[in-house]
Parts: structure tokens; C-alpha cells; sequence
């Protein structure tokens, strides 16, 4: 009895899931789809959204590492803060979190006023969307990198010590390739979740083709007038998450990381 | 009977049965987000006129609205912000009866108070490098702002080009006029265009306006119309009844729209949007 409620359950959800990805891929046939993405307001969108989430991703993968590296190695005050606060964008709705952007680097704003000494302004330009889709894709990347820093047995990172390996050499001879799948997973998750972002960059950075409209936006300004067209845009969008998470499922098992990890 | 289920059953008792025999009715009204203020005020005076009657709202771009009537939304009542998108509705056999014109509106250039870009003719709107923010150009007030500035261009004292001037400076093509709204008054655009009733005396505190002149302005007609899917027909046109009434009329006024027929000058609505 409760094996098959369990298994009714659990099949709602595969449909709940699944039954919409399925019928957005069964509206449109493949010529279609040929068709549509030569336009030039999706193929922009498309550059657009590739350009930018692949640069929120370096950021976010640049500014994370010390930081996973920090709360992982050591004990100082305010971590849980840290903790906090890094975790916060996963949980903030993005929509919130481009108003909190605009009031930080807006032209009003705290840094904002700042920036603009330096003729630097983020509202409405493609550096906020990238602005905006770092602030919410980095929680991803930070969280699976101090996993994988976690999981590297200490006994290396005293063996280079040992070897009076620079703490700097060891970070990134030791530490890094053998956390390389958690933190390429984690730079893949990222990216993703900044190919997704909506809310925090119109918010933030406004709505222009070729500028700041990326895929996301993209999707939801043709529903409002041309609703093939947003349904093209969306089945791109849907493959290419998909290729993203299909790639981070078969990518670990084939990286050196995994076979040079000793047994414990 | 377990004792879970048995919980649950006597929780759902008050919920099956009701303990006001007369069920508490809804109207939904999905109206174009320049109607924010003036509708909430109708509804608001419709519930006193009704009791047990709820009135809500969606408030959105006319052609979010339209979409989601048409892909089925529980609607009782349609306000569009032009003939477009309820012709759109129309169109798809959902609209019971005539939607009948009950308000105009008239566009407005506003500007932040701080005037970072030194705005002070519409003129001016074509200076290279000013950031201008606009509604999309499904966007009722999108396409409104488009046709005026078109209207502008090679007026006296504009040039020819005017329009094309403006619209290179356009650094974002916002989903309705309160977004663009928002741009402005937060002074991260340079200015925008909007309608005059999306001034309210709480926005009007942090920009400055630009009158458009009439000639050259394009004034926002409203159709209004009950909807076929309506679950709530008779407060539906009740509804449409208050707001074309002389009342209703005059709170759309008072909030800076034009009566359906006459002057395009609102004598009244100047006086409350200093």
C-alpha cells in the first residue's frame, strides 16, 4: 500500500518535472528552431547571455577561490557571518537582489557615487549584467569549492609543507587539482545559474537588445508579443542548461583529480 | 480510521462547512499599471457599495495582461491602456459585449529632481549621451512614446532626426510604465516617458516633468470590457458601471487622467500634480 502511494508520488513529480520541458521541445519542430535562431534579436540574446555568464563565471571563480580556501582552512571571527552572507544571494529573491544592487552601485548609490569618479557606471550596461548575474551564480561555486577543498586529505598539503612548498605553490600544485572536480562542478553550476538570471538584471541593469537583454529576458519580453519566438529562445535555453548539467554528471569520473586521490 | 486521517478530517470540518451561508464573492480585475492609484480608490468604494465583495487586482503592461487572459487567467474584468491588446482579447472571442472607452491619457517626459543631465526642454532629450528610459514597444506607453516622438521630429526647433536622436539614447526598454517610472525616480535614468496620472503626488516629490506639447503628444485611450470567462458578471459590469459613472470619472481625474471624451487638457488633474 504505501509502496504505491510512494510510487504515485514520486511519478507526479517526474510529471511535474518533466511533462513541460517535454511539451515546450514538442512545439517546435527542428527546422523551426534553424529558422528562428539565424534571427538577429535571439542570436544577440544568445552572444549576449554566453558572454556574459562566462565572464560572471571567471569572476565568481576568481574572487570564490580564496575565499573557500579561508573558510576552510581557518578559524577567525565573523565566518559565520561569512557564512551567512555568502550563502544569502541562493536564498534572496533576485528580484530583491537587483533593488539591494541598485542602491549599492546604482548612480545614487553607496559605491555607486564612487564608481562614477572613475566614469565607471553598472546600471544599464552589459558589466552590470555581469554584475548582477556574479552576485547570484557565486554562493554555487563557493559552496561546492570548500566541499571539494574539504574532501583533499590534509596529509597532502603537509607532505608539500614538508617539502618546503610555498603555502601559495601547494594552494595551487596540491590543493587545486585535486579538488578540480567539486570546483569545475562548481564553476559549471554557477555558470548555469548566471545563464539563468532574470530578475536581478532587469532590475538592475535594465532591458536592451544586444546590451543587457540576455536569453532569460529575451524569453520573457517575446511572450508578450511574439510567442513562438519565446518559445524557440526557451527550448535553446533549455538545451543548453541541459548540456551544462549532462557535462557536469560525466566530467569527474575523467579527471586526473579523482585517479591521482590515494585511497584512504 | 487512523488517527492522522481522523485529524485531518476534523480540521477540514470549519472549511466544508461554512459558517456565513452567503459565500464571499471575488472580482478580479486586470487592468494596465497606469491605473494603479485610480482603480484601487474604484475598488475600494465598489466593496463599500457591496458588501462581502472582494475586489483584486493585477496591475501589469496591457500586453502581460492580455496574455495571461488569454492563456486562460481567471479575469472578470479587462482595462488596457490602448485599443491594441483588448482587440487582441477580441479577437479571441473573449470578450463579452463592447469594451467601452472610459479614460484617455496624456503623455509627460519626466526627469529625476536631482537632473543629473540637465534637462529642461525636450529638446534636450536628444543630447547625446543622456540615458533615457522607455517603455518596450509592446508596451502600450512604449508605443504612445514612439509616436509622439515621431510627432516631435522636425517640429519647430527639433530636427528632423529628433526621434532616431532619442532613441539611440535609449539605454532600456522597461515591461510597463511603472518600471519606467521607478528608473527615473531612483535618478538612474535621465528621464523617460510615461503618462501624466503615473506622476502621484509621492513620485512627483523626486521628478520634475516635461509637458508634451498636444499637438505632438499621443493620447492613451482605455477600452474596458467584461470577460467571458467571467466567474463574476454582475459586479464585473458593476464595476465598469462606477468607473464610467460621473463618479468614477471624477477619481480617475483626480488622478490625472482624462475624461473618455473632450479636452485634452486635464484642468483638474493640474491642480493635484504640482
Amino acid at each position: 500500500m504505501l509502496r504505491i502511494v510512494a510510487i504515485a508520488l514520486g511519478a507526479a513529480l517526474v510529471l511535474l518535472l518533466g511533462l513541460p520541458l517535454l511539451s515546450l521541445v514538442l512545439r517546435v519542430s527542428p527546422g523551426e528552431l534553424l529558422d528562428r535562431v539565424r534571427q538577429p534579436l535571439i542570436l544577440e540574446a544568445l552572444r549576449l547571455s554566453l558572454v556574459t555568464s562566462l565572464a560572471a563565471t571567471v569572476t565568481v571563480v576568481a574572487l570564490g577561490l580564496p575565499v573557500a580556501y579561508a573558510l576552510n582552512m581557518a578559524d577567525f571571527r565573523g565566518k559565520h557571518a561569512l557564512e551567512v552572507l555568502i550563502d544569502l544571494p541562493m536564498v534572496l529573491p533576485p528580484t530583491v537582489a537587483g533593488v539591494a544592487l541598485l542602491t549599492a552601485f546604482g548612480r545614487t548609490g553607496l559605491a555607486g557615487q564612487a564608481l562614477a569618479l572613475f566614469g565607471v557606471s553598472l546600471p544599464f550596461t552589459t558589466l552590470g549584467v555581469i554584475v548582477a548575474q556574479a552576485f547570484v551564480a557565486a554562493p554555487f561555486f563557493v559552496g561546492a569549492a570548500r566541499a571539494g577543498f574539504a574532501e583533499v586529505d590534509r596529509k597532502y598539503l603537509d607532505a608539500a609543507a614538508s617539502l618546503r612548498a610555498a603555502p601559495g605553490t601547494a594552494f595551487l600544485r596540491v590543493l587545486v587539482p585535486l579538488a578540480a572536480p567539486s570546483l569545475l562542478a562548481g564553476a559549471a553550476m554557477s555558470w548555469a545559474r548566471a545563464l539563468g538570471e532574470f530578475g536581478a538584471t532587469i532590475t538592475f541593469a535594465g532591458n536592451m537588445p544586444g546590451v543587457t537583454q540576455t536569453m532569460p529576458l529575451a524569453v520573457y519580453l517575446a511572450l508578450q508579443s511574439d510567442v513562438e519566438a519565446a518559445i524557440v529562445l526557451s527550448v535553446l535555453l533549455l538545451a543548453v542548461s541541459l548540456t551544462v548539467l549532462v557535462c557536469i554528471r560525466l566530467a569527474p569520473s575523467r579527471l586526473p583529480g579523482r585517479a591521482r586521490r590515494a585511497p584512504r | 480510521m487512523n488517527r492522522f486521517v481522523r485529524h485531518l478530517v476534523l480540521a477540514g470540518i470549519p472549511v466544508l462547512t461554512p459558517v456565513v451561508p452567503a459565500p464571499s464573492a471575488t472580482l478580479n480585475v486586470y487592468a494596465a499599471a497606469s491605473l494603479t492609484e485610480a482603480f484601487q480608490e474604484l475598488g475600494l468604494s465598489l466593496q463599500q457599495s457591496h458588501p462581502g465583495l472582494t475586489v483584486r487586482f493585477n496591475f501589469a503592461g496591457s500586453q502581460q495582461l492580455a496574455l495571461q487572459i488569454e492563456h486562460g487567467a481567471p479575469a472578470d474584468v479587462f482595462a488596457s491602456a490602448d485599443q491594441r491588446w483588448m482587440s487582441s482579447v477580441v479577437e479571441k472571442g473573449q470578450v463579452d459585449g463592447e469594451p467601452a472607452v472610459f479614460a484617455r491619457n496624456r503623455l509627460v517626459a519626466i526627469v529625476p529632481r536631482t537632473n543629473p543631465a540637465r534637462i529642461g526642454r525636450l529638446e534636450d532629450l536628444a543630447r547625446r549621451g543622456t540615458k533615457i528610459v522607455l517603455a518596450a514597444e509592446a508596451v502600450p506607453v512604449g508605443k504612445y512614446s514612439r509616436e509622439a516622438l515621431g510627432k516631435l521630429a522636425g517640429a519647430e526647433g527639433y530636427p528632423e532626426d529628433y526621434h532616431h536622436r532619442v532613441l539611440a539614447n535609449v539605454v532600456s526598454q522597461e515591461e510597463n510604465v511603472k518600471s519606467v517610472v521607478a528608473k527615473v525616480q531612483l535618478g538612474e535614468a535621465d528621464a523617460g516617458i510615461v503618462y501624466r496620472s503615473d506622476v502621484t503626488p509621492s513620485v512627483a516629490r523626486y521628478v520634475k516633468v516635461l509637458e508634451i506639447p498636444d499637438p505632438y503628444n499621443s493620447i492613451a485611450t482605455y477600452p474596458i470590457a467584461v470577460l467571458k470567462s467571467a466567474g463574476n458578471a454582475q459586479a464585473a459590469r458593476d464595476f465598469i458601471a462606477l468607473v464610467t459613472s460621473p463618479q468614477g470619472q471624477a477619481v480617475l481625474q483626480r488622478h490625472g487622467l482624462l475624461p473618455a471624451a473632450g479636452a485634452a487638457t486635464p484642468a483638474a488633474a493640474e491642480g493635484t500634480h504640482p
